[in-house]
């Protein structure tokens, strides 16, 4: 596609993501382009980044903070033979949260030189706000799956206390919630312990 | 509250850290109990780039952050994003780099020049350039090597190098950008021909056969500073004590480090998969100093420094070497300021008052007035 020179004022800015994380970058793809952003390319590994990126030659990159080659981006800066367009980290000087709360978020940006700056920063802002939702879903799946996994474990360890010890059922599960509560710690930990041990002492399967 | 409580109450400090064998002076701080002798509880992170070392620590994330030393000087100089003065009040290592080429082009190296000794400046040096120019009559395409960071003594190093054998890094050479921990990986792929980086990673690629060790940066730079303690200007104002208090913890830690009697648990904290992640093997090069070289293993001496002396003070003609490198590398016009700006940065105020307390005292009525680059020593 034939590029025209930068004016910083386009409609179709050329938007890059950088993220090993495809769910997460399909996200914010899907973010970028809700706001009427067409020109948008994901990259997902790192092979020949340096090439792809000349490639591509994007206005704006969205890169994740977990993302080891936030220095090989970086290095676009400094070496303005390797591209035609010198890049640089986005920070709006006239709003100092901006990037404070981007990299809190896990995400950073980098622009082109001469790019206005209020356009990057709807991107940006929106970018953010997008890393925190998926932050915050994965959490909760997280969250989600270790109570599952957790009520499993309480029914085995429930079944070997009965077992072991001629427990009723309530009795059982009292008697690991008092240990829990004793030792300050979660009934799923408790409850993994009572399933590790016997699994030692009676070379149950683990 | 009681005094009993009182005393179990540490004051928190977390610090960022890459993935080098070169962070093992905070890292033991914090796991060896050297700064809860000093009433702190130091934090651990550790990052996937410098970038995110140098943010986290500009915005405040981190307190004090394992840092390249030339990133402070760029901070300096405005060419950082942030505009936020960084200070280095403490070097944490020295040497610990080496320069690693694929098996390809060290054959390559030793077909242009049958005499090349790996570790030899000179002669790796002339080995390199007739591989270059032997590349460059069959037409192939130029050399590709990476290194840490624009702003690193890893790219200074590499490029002195080259320069005083008469490669051109700017033409003759590509010079790109790759973490650490990616180097061993590109270079077993055929991606890069060669690195400059920190160990373990110099040694992990020999070891796995992918990687030939021709010179370390001992041999390029003795004595030469590398890493530096690297805290924000306010944040070192704000928390004087606690910045002594770190450094007392620090220069310990160094101590303790350079001691060869603990170099088996240095080892195995420095492996384990939380800090490096590699194989014990791999972190005992370079401690030991005996590294896996392109012809063979040999005693390097100085190759990685802890020290807890002299060595932790960055030499005013060590600071003024590397701004110098920006600038002849294009990074960076130097202002005429450039001498008071660099004491600022490296200035040992803390540090001393933090020695004082461990029985060190510094002195640089000896100090060299000009880096001793392999190059300018007296033969």
């Amino acid at each position: 596609m034939p590029r025209e020179p930068q004016t910083g004022d386009r409609q179709d800015l050329a938007i890059l993501v950088i993220d090993e994380d495809e769910i997460r970058a399909s996200i914010i793809e899907e973010g970028l382009r809700e706001a009427g952003h067409n020109h948008v390319a994901v990259l997902a590994d790192m092979r020949n980044l340096l090439g792809r990126i000349e490639a591509i030659a994007p206005d704006v990159i969205v890169i994740d903070l977990g993302n080891p080659n936030r220095d090989l981006v970086e290095h676009l800066s400094h070496v303005s033979r390797a591209v035609s367009r010198p890049v640089a980290m986005f920070v709006d000087q006239s709003d100092a949260g901006v990037m404070e709360a981007a990299i809190s978020a896990g995400v950073s940006a980098y622009v082109v030189d001469g790019l206005r700056k209020d356009r990057v920063k709807a991107i940006l802002d929106m970018a953010v706000a997008r890393f925190q939702a998926y932050s915050n879903l994965r959490e909760e799946l997280e969250s989600t799956r270790r109570a599952l996994e957790d009520r499993k474990l309480i029914d085995r360890a429930k079944a070997i206390l009965m077992k072991l010890r001629g427990l009723g059922e309530e009795e059982a599960y009292h008697l690991m919630r008092r240990t829990a509560m004793r030792e300050n710690r979660r009934m799923g930990d408790i409850a993994r312990s009572v399933v590790s041990t016997a699994n030692l002492i009676t070379g149950g399967e683990e | 509250m009681s005094d009993a409580s009182q005393r179990v109450v540490h004051e928190r400090i977390r610090i960022g850290f890459m993935p080098l064998l070169d962070a093992a002076v905070p890292v033991i701080a914090a796991r060896a109990g050297f700064a809860r002798r000093q009433g702190l509880e130091i934090e651990l992170v550790r990052e996937t780039s410098w970038a995110n070392v140098r943010d986290r620590l500009a915005i405040g994330h981190f307190d004090a952050a394992h840092l390249l030393a030339p990133l402070p000087i760029a901070a300096a100089f405005g060419l950082t994003p942030y505009d936020v003065p960084l200070l280095a009040p403490m070097v944490l290592a020295s040497g610990g780099n080496a320069i690693t080429v694929s098996r390809k082009v060290w054959e390559a190296m030793r077909a242009a020049d049958p005499n090349v000794v790996a570790n030899d400046p000179v002669s790796t040096g002339r080995a390199l350039r007739g591989a270059i120019e032997a590349r460059r009559e069959r037409g192939d395409p130029q050399l590709a090597f990476v290194v840490v960071h624009p702003f690193s003594s890893h790219n200074y190093e590499l490029r002195y190098w080259l320069a005083a054998a008469g490669i051109d890094p700017e033409r003759d050479i590509a010079i790109a950008i790759l973490p650490p921990p990616y180097m061993g990986d590109a270079l077993a792929a055929g991606r890069i021909d060669g690195f400059c980086v920190g160990d373990p990673w110099n040694s992990r690629a020999a070891r796995l056969g992918h990687g030939a060790v021709i010179l370390t940066k001992p041999a390029i730079w003795p004595r030469s500073p590398d890493k530096v303690l690297g805290v924000r200007a306010d944040w070192a104002e704000a928390n004087h004590h606690l910045l002594c208090r770190l450094l007392a913890a620090l220069l310990d830690s160094a101590r303790w480090c350079a001691d060869p009697v603990n170099r088996d648990i240095l080892v195995s904290i420095m492996s384990d998969e939380s800090v490096l992640g590699v194989d014990p093997q791999d972190v005992l090069a370079a401690l030991s100093g005996r590294m896996p070289l392109a012809d063979g293993e040999r005693l390097v001496p100085g190759m990685l420094e802890f020290e807890a002396g002299e060595a932790n003070r960055m030499r005013a003609a060590d600071a003024r070497f590397y701004a110098e490198q920006m600038q002849r590398w294009g990074q960076v016009a130097l202002p005429e300021d450039t001498a008071s700006r660099l004491a600022r940065i490296f200035a040992t105020e803390a540090l001393e008052q933090a020695a004082l307390g461990l029985g060190l005292s510094f002195d640089a009525s000896a100090d060299p007035v000009e880096a001793r680059l392999f190059d300018r020593l007296p033969r």
